[in-house]
């Protein structure tokens, strides 16, 4: 089983979330919460219904991850783009083109 | 162009008040998500990647300075100093927070704009040719029958919650810049023998996941059943559409099942009920709509002629722009700027808060505070005297917009994709940056001449590939990115759809593939005359195949 964290979008901003070891939504995929086995992931899904129903966040996924180095990936492309940001450089101030992305 | 009266300014007004409800009602969490979707929707509101994105309608594509103003306005305020001019003639906010959208829409009711009917199974934003009321082959201007549709469709009881959404485009030209034959309705102006103005009607156009390309069911529909017609297109639709399932509920997928004769010969019947009804469009309305439409009072400047040619003789690069980016007007003292959202390696359609200060300085100083926004995700000047194209010009390389690449290679439609769009498969922007990087130089695309590329991030296709000269389709394959390559589709009065020419490119090799069909155009043209798309549709896929896949290529998966 790959290892699993969960995402989500905060409801009052839409800005990308995971849930970090306090059960806090934290706005750095670094900081999430790992799941690496059945009954955690459960835990996981379970949490996020919770956080759905009382409109925290919306969104809500369970996705899949790998540790390189001690540095979460998510295995998706458009899952390390959510985490790390747009690609290009879209904005004053704003850089993109993060180390997971490419 | 068109004024708010007492009753719209109320409408948008009331709506923006009730999103405000909802919006608190939803922070509250009184309202829940399955009950706030639609209504944020309705308003134009989606949920992106990384944050909420706000769609605000620019009916028609026109908008004065105070109105781009404004734009800037909620770029700065609400968003992270940028918005994204798309191919429907609306712009896109990329990071608005959703507490703060009822503000950013109040603001945009005080200079008459709004986000209602961006999304939704409703009629959508009626567009319309950027060049209109300006464009030397103009029978009439679209814009009041355009906006005629847009009262009447708003919050139509009847088509607000149609099988799926519903797009109409309207052109008043010979040359169709409208891309009038990918829309579920495209309304062609044109005068019959009597020199009377109506309009060819054409059906079931449209790209996504089964493009196709419209019938015409009609060849002169009198301007006064405008209405009655298309509300008889309406409610065969709204009858037959595909409710079952979303990607069958287009109307273009009733015309194909149904058959374009028997659509037309039903809606031909509705019509026929509904004929000499209250929906009948007087004159006088029709005139009283059109005066707000009227051309600028344009006075004679025939001294722009010698100055322009003294200017091109002073400045290679001054003339390089007129020259692409400046087309005949109307008027032969004026002219009309495409100011291009194209930069080289920059993201299409994109512009800062400074741009769209800068845009609107100008239209308001030298182009009677009349701005359009193209479909090819560029901004016009559609009035422009020749003798003031120099400090136009001046002021545009100052915001970094005078790039001189109209309808050439490196004026690339691309769509979000995975940089913003949570239904992407693959990014768009990287690679219409990596290509525009690649064809930069002008004299390289001089050479290449007029070729339409336009890139999607996935098969719902806004980035309209199936139409471009060269399409690029990104997809999803094994985790990673691939890009499919269409050729020979076009957007104009000779709509074709783009053949698929092989297997897709790793993003690291599309652009050398884009490079060797190009090469091979080269090559093969009679002469520099025969555009891209000429000598497609001369040669077909075959000599691109063996240029890409190696000769004898049998038609590649
Ligand atoms: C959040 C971002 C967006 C979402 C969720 C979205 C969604 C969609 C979907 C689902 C379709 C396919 C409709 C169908 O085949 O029935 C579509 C088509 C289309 N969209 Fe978008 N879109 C987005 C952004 C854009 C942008 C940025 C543009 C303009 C650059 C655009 C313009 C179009 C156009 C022109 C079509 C094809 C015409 C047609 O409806 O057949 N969309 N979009
Ligand atoms: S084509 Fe696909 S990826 Fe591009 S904006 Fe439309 S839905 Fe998103």
């Amino acid at each position: 089983m790959a290892d699993k964290v969960l995402t989500a979008n905060r409801l009052s901003d839409g800005t990308s979330v995971w849930l970090d070891a306090a059960g806090n939504w934290n706005e750095r995929l670094q900081a999430a919460f790992v799941a690496r086995h059945k009954e955690a992931v459960e835990a996981l899904e379970a949490t996020g219904r919770q956080a759905f129903a009382d409109n925290q966040v919306v969104d809500v996924n369970v996705i899949d991850v790998e540790e390189v180095d001690g540095v979460l990936r998510p295995l998706r492309m458009r899952e390390r783009i959510r985490a790390e940001g747009p690609t290009i450089a879209y904005a004053i101030g704003y850089s993109g083109l993060a180390a997971t992305a490419a | 162009m068109y004024r708010y009266d007492e009753f719209d300014h109320a409408f948008v007004s009331g709506r923006v008040e009730q999103f405000r409800d909802q919006v608190a009602r939803r922070l509250s969490g009184e309202l829940a998500e399955d009950a706030f979707k639609p209504l944020r929707l309705m308003n134009g509101v989606y949920l992106q990647l990384h944050a909420y994105m706000l769609r605000v309608a620019v009916p028609y594509g026109t908008l004065n300075s105070r109105q781009m103003r404004m734009l800037a306005h909620i770029a700065r305020k609400y968003d992270r100093g940028y918005g994204h001019f798309t191919t429907r003639q609306n712009i896109q906010y990329n990071w608005p927070k959703l507490s703060e959208l009822p503000d950013a829409l109040a603001d945009l009711a005080t200079v008459e704009m709004h986000s209602l009917q961006t999304s939704g199974n409703c009629i959508r934003n009626v567009t319309a040719d950027h060049f209109a009321g300006a464009a030397a082959d103009e029978v009439a201007d679209p814009r009041p029958y355009a906006e005629i549709l847009r009262q009447w469709s708003s919050v139509h009881p009847e088509f607000s919650f149609l099988p799926r959404k519903f797009k109409i485009a309207v052109t008043g030209a010979e040359r169709d810049r409208a891309a009038i034959q990918v829309h579920d309705i495209g309304l062609h102006l044109k005068k019959n023998g009597h020199g009377e103005i109506g309009f060819a009607v054409y059906v079931g156009g449209g790209q996504g996941r089964t493009p196709l390309v419209a019938k015409k069911i009609r060849d002169f529909l009198p301007e006064a059943d405008l209405l009655t017609y298309t509300t008889a297109i309406m409610r065969v639709y709204n009858l037959y559409g595909r409710r079952d399932n979303k990607f069958k509920a287009r109307i273009k997928i009733l015309v194909h099942e149904m058959g374009a004769e028997e659509l037309a010969r039903q809606v031909e019947a509705e019509f026929a009920e509904l004929r000499g009804s209250e929906l009948t469009l007087p004159e006088s309305d029709i005139a009283a709509i059109a005066t707000y439409f009227a051309p600028p009072r344009l006075a004679p400047r025939a001294e722009g002629w010698a100055n322009l040619a003294q200017w091109k003789k002073a400045d290679p690069e001054f003339a390089r722009w007129v020259q692409q980016n400046v087309q005949p007007h109307k008027h032969p003292d004026y002219g009309m700027v495409t100011i291009s959202l194209k930069p080289i390696g920059g993201i299409p359609g994109d512009a800062s808060d400074a741009q769209m200060e800068a845009v609107a300085d100008i239209a308001q100083e030298y182009a009677f505070d009349e701005i359009r926004v193209s479909h090819e995700q560029n901004l016009i000047l559609p009035h422009v005297a020749l003798a003031d194209l120099e400090p136009v010009y001046r002021g545009l390389v100052a915001a970094g917009l005078a790039t001189a690449n109209a309808g050439l290679i490196t004026d690339i439609i691309a769509c979000p994709g995975l940089d913003y769009c949570a239904l992407a498969n693959a990014r768009s922007i990287p690679v219409a940056q990596e290509i525009s990087n690649r064809f930069g130089s002008p004299e390289r695309q001089a050479e290449i001449g007029e070729l339409k590329i336009k890139i999607s991030g996935c098969i719902n296709a806004c980035g309209h590939h199936h139409v471009g000269h060269i399409g690029l389709l990104g997809v999803e394959k094994k985790g990673e990115e691939l890009y499919q390559i269409t050729l020979g589709g076009s957007g104009d009065e000779n709509t074709s759809i783009g053949e698929i020419i092989g297997r897709g490119f790793e993003p690291e090799k599309v652009t050398d593939a884009v490079e060797v069909v190009v090469d091979t155009y080269l090559g093969l043209r009679r002469d520099p005359s025969e555009t891209f798309l000429a000598a497609y549709r001369r040669v077909g896929p075959q000599p691109f195949k063996d240029a890409l896949y190696g000769e004898k290529t049998v038609a590649a998966a």
